[in-house]
Parts: structure tokens; sequence; C-alpha cells
């Protein structure tokens, strides 16, 4: 049992396929509770990097280390400690929900109720339904029992709500946060940015298979000045201005001042923070 | 937290049983690789009724072919689909231990064999004047080293079919050209001499032989020991290709 504040650390994370090198070194460390967001276009590295942390893959270079486990030992006890929402994965085909819950609940040591995660993961009255009838978001969901039925400290979400409906988002974000609220460790890959504002306690935006930036999604980028404040008000004819600025306080000062001399009304006067949006677009373009 | 892992054997039996239950929820599966077999057995029943020297061809030859369809058939299939649907790839990020796991699958192949060779040779002897086996562990001898032969040699297919939907090309490709060459539905003895040559080098035709033994002639294992050796050579080609090529991830991924 390793008493680290962290459920995963990654040094120096190197691979490669042949000539093409996926993954050219990164390090990053994700603390025991806290729900962190890889982010980046496709290809950039986030499912290589996932299932190295998994066990599915073998590194090229680099130290890993997952729940105080090198993953690619493939040990049997960090296998039961941590649940995997795969990118896709199918399920047999001719059976009902609760059989199959119940199937992997007895393939781990010390199993969560069938039916609290049944409850937990949104599949309440489809218990009985075949694996075959269910929709494409009701699949999901049982990909998140799935996941859950371990109890793991650990969850890895690959993309886990690519596909889904906006009401089915909210409810898969739901169950996000009630995994962060029984203390879980979440790693998360999304290509939803929104996603990681709202889940994400800190993420990472990869590309090319190298971190570009690290932080909390709301703070990322400030200050760096790759990003800029944007200030919008209208002017005294009503039409609608914008400025990105990189020192807001300094430009509302002068805009306020000459707005005051002129004695106009600034209306609709706003100044935003960069978005997650706007960071992850200035950096990936 | 410290509470132990359930144990290799427990694991085995529970994924043997999910099988069992999934078998019977599929009837398409359930007949090919269970049925098929008996509705041939009657057929060729009808159409040799009265002449028991080709009756006593036809049982421990159907006898062979449901080996081979009840193993090599069916693992092939099963273990395409679980790649292909990504249950083995889910399975792997699980604590059951690998072996549990393929043994489960076995397992319930394996089954299905006995159950086909119960009914067999339950239906020679009610119908077809088949008398009941002479040697009862030479047939368990004979089953059991086509079983293991078939299933490793199934496996071993399923590396080379790319998908779901041309698994059943795959397979047919082979196993009816094998049924037909290896003396299913004649006595292999009666065919031109290249095609003895081939039949010669299959397994299922000594596996035949053997059941033939054991079931009708009342010879003795002593003397198929090189029909034993042949089983034995593609068993040991079959392991080493089923564990050489084995992937537990989809191939479209």
């Amino acid at each position: 049992m390793s008493s680290s504040e962290f459920a995963i650390e990654v040094r120096g994370l190197r691979k490669s396929y042949g000539d093409l090198e996926a993954v050219r070194g990164l390090d990053f460390s994700v603390r025991r509770g806290e729900v962190y967001g890889l982010l980046g276009p496709n290809g950039a590295g986030k499912t290589t990097t996932v299932e190295i942390l998994e066990g599915y893959r073998e590194r090229t270079a680099g130290e890993v280390a997952v729940l105080g486990y090198d993953p690619q030992l493939r040990d049997r006890e960090l296998r039961s400690r941590v649940g995997i929402v795969l990118q896709s994965s199918g399920i047999y085909r001719h059976v009902k929900v609760r059989e199959v819950l119940e199937h992997f609940a007895g393939l781990y040591p010390d199993p969560r109720e069938v039916d609290e995660v049944i409850e937990l993961a949104g599949l309440r009255g489809k218990e009985q339904a075949r694996t075959r009838t269910l929709s494409g978001g009701q699949l999901r969901r049982l990909d998140f029992a799935l996941a859950l039925i371990g109890d793991p400290e650990l969850i890895f979400l690959d993309e886990p709500t690519t596909g889904f409906d906006p009401a089915a988002r909210r409810g898969a974000w739901d169950t996000i946060r009630s995994l962060k609220a029984l203390g879980k460790t979440v790693l998360l890959t999304t290509h939803y940015l929104d996603e990681a504002q709202v889940l994400a306690d800190r993420v990472a935006i990869i590309k090319d298979g190298r971190i570009l930036v690290e932080g909390a999604p709301g703070e990322l980028g400030v200050g760096s000045g790759s990003v800029r404040y944007r200030v919008a008000w209208r002017n005294g004819s009503g039409l609608l201005n914008q400025q990105e600025t990189d020192d807001p306080t300094t430009f509302l000062h002068e805009l306020t001042s000459a707005a005051l001399a002129r004695g106009e009304k600034l209306d609709s006067l706003s100044v935003s923070r960069p978005t997650l949006e706007d960071v992850y677009l200035e950096l990936t373009a | 937290m410290d509470a132990a892992q359930p144990s290799f054997a427990s694991l085995t039996w529970r994924q043997y049983r999910l099988e069992r239950r999934m078998f019977w929820r599929n009837p398409s599966a359930a007949f090919f690789n269970f049925m098929l077999p008996l509705v041939l057995l009657a057929l060729f029943g009808a159409v040799f009724s009265g002449n028991q020297e080709d009756l006593d061809v036809i049982v421990p030859g159907i006898a062979g072919m449901s080996v081979v369809s009840t193993t090599f058939s069916a693992l092939a299939y099963n273990v395409t689909a679980m790649r292909e649907l990504g249950v083995l790839k889910r399975m792997r990020g699980t604590p059951i231990p690998s072996g549990a796991f393929l043994l489960g699958i076995a397992g319930h192949a394996i089954t299905n064999t006995a159950m086909q060779m119960v009914l067999i040779t339950v239906a020679g002897k009610l119908f077809f004047g088949v008398d009941w086996p002479s040697d009862v562990g030479e047939m368990v001898v004979f089953v059991v080293l086509g079983v293991v032969c078939f299933s490793s040699l199934g496996v071993a297919l399923s590396h080379v079919i790319p998908n779901n939907e041309s698994a059943p090309a795959y397979v047919n490709a082979i196993f009816l050209p094998l049924i037909i060459v290896s003396g299913v539905f004649y006595d292999a003895a009666d065919v031109p001499s290249f095609l003895a040559g081939v039949a010669e080098a299959l397994p299922l035709t000594h596996l035949i032989d053997g059941l033939s033994a054991a079931m009708v002639t009342g010879s003795g294992i002593g003397d198929q020991l090189s029909s034993i050796g042949v089983i034995v050579a593609w068993t040991i080609l079959g392991v080493a290709l089923a564990i050489r090529g084995f992937s537990w991830e989809a191939r479209r991924s």
C-alpha cells in the first residue's frame, strides 16, 4: 500500500510505435482525490498515455507509478483497485444488466453493492434488460457501472461522454461528481472543454505527445501572456465594441476615464477572463 | 482494503457458469455448436439405415466431427467475437487472471463436447445398431486428445479472422473440406490415394480412427499409437500458434 500523496506519478514518459513517437516525455502527477483532465486534439497521445497507466501498453521510456505500482507488470492487486472506462469496449450481448454486474462484482476482492452501483450509474429500471437491447447512452452507463463495481480508488475515464446528448452528459457529470465526493481519484480525457472546466481540479493540455500547459482550468494561461482578457462595452451610439488586453486594469481605467470625461455611460460593460476554450484554441491551433 | 482475492478455481467456475448461461440464450450458436451434428447423424442414419457397415462408420465419424464443431469452430467464433466486441480488452482490465478466464471459456466448449459424445453414443446404440463403446477409457482418451488439439487450433484460427462478419467464411472454409476429406461420412480407406494421403496428414482422420476403435472395432489403444502421434503433433502446432498470435484488442482499433 503506498501512502504517497499521489495516485499517479509520471516522469519522462515516452512511447514510440516504430518511427512514430506518440508520447515524447510527459511529466505529471495526480493527487489522491483529485479529478485530473487530459485535454488535446486527436492524435495528441492522450489515449496512449492512459492505456500505459491502465496496463494495456508498455512504455518505451520513463517512470510510471499508479497507486505505487508499475502498471505494465499487471499486478492483480493493482487491477482490483482501479476502474477503467475505455474509449470503446463491448460487453456480452446475451446477459442482463444485473447479471453482468454480479459477474464482475465476483471478480473483485471487495466489490460495491450491485444495487448501489446501479443507482450511481443511473441504470435503475434497466436491471433486467438484456445488454443487446440497451441504447448507446445506456451502454455507456453500464461501462461506468462496470468500472465502479470493484469499488476502485482510482478511475480512468477515456472520453466518457463522447456521443452523449446534453441531458445524458449532465447525468454523467453528476456521476463523476459523486465519485469525487466519495474521495475517488479520477483521470479524465475529454474533447469537451466545458466538461473539463466543470469537472476537473486540474488539467493538462497535450499536443504532439508533450504537455503544453498544466493547471486549474480557471487559471490556465492567465499571466503567461499567451491569452488575453476580453473587455466589451457599448459606446454612446449603441455600437458594441470589443478589445483584448493583457492588462485589464490599465485598459479599464483609460476606457472609463474617457467615458466619464465625455459624460457617456458604457452600457453592457464586461470583462471576461479567458476561458479554457480560449486557452486551448490558442495553444493547440 | 485487505479483502482476499477470489481463488483461481472460483473465478474459473464463475466464468464457466456465465458462458453456459449465455450459450443457451443464443439459439443460433446453440444450434450450430450442438444440434447440427445430431441432425446430420439422424439424416445419414436414415440414408444408411439397414446397412450396418455404413452405420459403423457414420457414428464415430459424426462423433469426431462433433469434437471439431464444439471446440475448433465454437472457439474460433467465440474468441473472434469477444476480441472484436471488446470483451477481451475489458476483461483484461479486471483482476481475473487470464488463465482462469480462458479456462472458463474452454471448459464451456468441452462441456458441449462431452454432452455431444453422450448423445451420439446413446443415439448410436438406440437407433443405429452400434453397441455401447467396447472401451470407454479409450474413447475418453481420444476425446480428450481431440478436444485439446482442436481447441488450440480454433483459438489459433481466430487470430487470422479479421472480423466477426467474416468468421463463418473462415471457419467453414476449413471445417467443411476437413470433415469430407477426413472420412466423417465414409470410410477414409475407400478414397483415391491422393486424397487418402491428405487425410493421413490431418488430425481428424486419426481422431475418427481412434473413436472407431473405441466405439466399434474394439481395437486396443496400443494399435493407435501413430494416430495419437499425429494428433499430438497438431496439438503442439496449435498451442504454439494460439499463444503466439493472441491479442486482447480488436483488429479494427
